[in-house]
């Protein structure tokens, strides 16, 4: 006997933005099947992206982050089962186990984002931190209050956002990165020696190509860096990147490299099993490269595209072009599409009056854009970059109106 | 019959995908990219198009509703 698309069961295991959007996403499409949403927090879904910003600051607190009204989920047939994480997956009885519970699924979409790494050295300590959960921000905010000087491990842009909100609250902020300067490795040089320049405009000392090797301290921290230098700090915030959370699939039978690995359309395998957000790594037929996100447009764009694929039988390739944005120093910077790969021309360079315009090529196509203070013509980068323009087409429209 | 549009600013990521889709209806600002609505009301021809920015909205920003305003 076959049950219509629309009528299954789905499990979705996560309840952050990717795990709510997914959820919220197959009723819109016309799923009438049962949807249970297991999260490991336990408090309804919320949004993380001011914990940074907002929340660090004190002008929001992290009960005020709710992404929908609790309501909601109620009306929307919804099971939100909170506090209950999801332990392994059961591929043949097609059953996802908790501590406590089996539950079966016809479909099932894995949203379990991830885990921020550590400096081993520094584990344990109570005045360092990562930041990730509302409860990690809150921890964050109470011990800010009163500080003098905070230690910001990593520049990356959970980094420089604490960086950013700490500066505006008075603290002094030294910040500690491995490379020879701040995202190297996700802007390329130009951008990132720009992004140097901003951190230390606005009184931040920033030591690269260094790292934290050792901890000591009581009341405060000390950090011994690798140059021999010891910080002292009230506290620190470990800001050095993310792993996909997927050690409870071990064993599962899909494929765990970096992430889940899935096909174009964010299938990881077994017939309607899906994989968005942090962990989904799939090849982005868009850029022909295949890669892992973890930016929160993209994990929304791939839960309403599985929502779409699972309640209608489709296999549509995902093509996200991976927008991203950063509030720092007052700045929205915003980015899109490939910004690793080569290093961009610069349309605008003017990033200390809060205006800046990279774009990156690869095989004479506009492939990526990084940009402050244009929104509106990195919108137009981002939609020529779907569009799959060429080069000297796309540098042709965004020149428009810009002296170079 | 009328189309009202109402958006929440304070959700908007500055992506400007409203923007792409119905450049008659919807702004951004350059600073931050948030949305700027240029205008509440649309006719029956461009319907169409809101609901496509609409849809298109990572943060669900953007309300499309049929009756007339208030």
């Amino acid at each position: 006997m076959t049950v219509a698309p629309e009528q299954r069961s789905v499990v979705v295991v996560g309840a952050g933005i990717a795990g709510a959007s997914a959820a919220e996403a197959l009723r819109r499409e016309g799923h009438h099947g049962p949807i249970t949403v297991l999260g490991e927090e336990p408090c309804p879904p919320y949004d993380r992206p001011p914990l940074s910003k907002d929340v660090l600051r004190g002008s929001r607190e992290v009960r005020e982050l709710g992404l929908r009204d609790p309501n909601v989920w109620d009306d929307l047939g919804v099971d939100l089962q909170l506090g209950r994480p999801a332990r392994s997956l059961d591929l043949r009885r097609r059953r996802v186990l908790t501590d406590t519970s089996e539950t079966p699924f016809d479909g099932l979409v894995l949203a379990t984002g991830a885990v921020p790494r550590v400096v081993p050295a520094l584990v344990g300590h109570p005045r360092v931190h990562v930041l990730r959960t509302a409860e990690d921000a809150s921890r964050i905010r109470d011990q800010l209050t009163g500080a003098r000087q905070l230690v910001v491990i990593g520049a990356g842009f959970i980094g420089a956002e604490v960086a950013s909100s700490a500066t505006a609250e008075g603290v002094d902020v030294t910040m500690v990165e491995a490379a020879s300067a701040p995202m190297t490795r996700n802007v390329g040089q130009t951008v990132a020696k720009g992004l140097a320049d901003l951190h230390q405009r606005h009184g931040v000392r920033l030591i690269c190509g260094t790292t934290v090797v050792g901890v000591g301290g009581m009341q405060g921290v000390l950090l011994e860096l690798s140059s021999g230098e010891t910080l002292v700090a009230d506290l620190v915030v470990i800001g050095i990147g993310a792993d996909p959370n997927v050690s409870w699939l071990r064993g599962s039978g899909l494929d765990l490299g970096d992430g889940v690995l899935c096909d174009a359309s964010l299938n990881a395998g077994p017939t309607d099993v899906f994989a968005i957000g942090d962990i989904a790594r799939w090849p982005n037929h868009l850029f022909g490269v295949t890669m892992r996100v973890e930016h929160w447009t993209n994990a929304v764009e791939q839960a309403r595209h599985v929502a779409r694929n699972l309640s209608h039988g489709l296999a549509d390739p995902f093509l996200g072009s991976r927008y991203v944005w950063s509030d720092q120093y007052g700045l929205r910077l915003q980015a899109a599409g490939l910004t690793a790969e080569t290093e961009p021309t610069l349309l605008v360079d003017a990033l200390a009056e809060g205006r800046y315009l990279a774009c990156y090529e690869k095989q004479d196509r506009i492939v990526g854009v990084f940009g402050a203070g244009m929104a509106k013509k990195l919108a137009r980068a981002r939609a020529l970059i779907e569009q799959r323009t060429a080069w000297a087409e796309a540098l042709e429209i965004l020149s428009d109106g810009v002296s170079r | 019959m009328n189309t009202q549009i109402s958006i929440d600013v304070s959700r908007c990521v500055g992506g400007g995908q409203c923007v792409v889709a119905a450049p008659e209806v919807f702004d951004q600002s350059d600073e931050d990219g948030t949305v700027i609505l240029l205008s509440e009301h649309v006719g029956v021809d461009q319907l169409e198009t809101v609901r496509d920015a609409a849809r298109l909205c990572p943060a669900a920003v953007i309300t499309v509703s049929q009756e007339a305003g208030r």
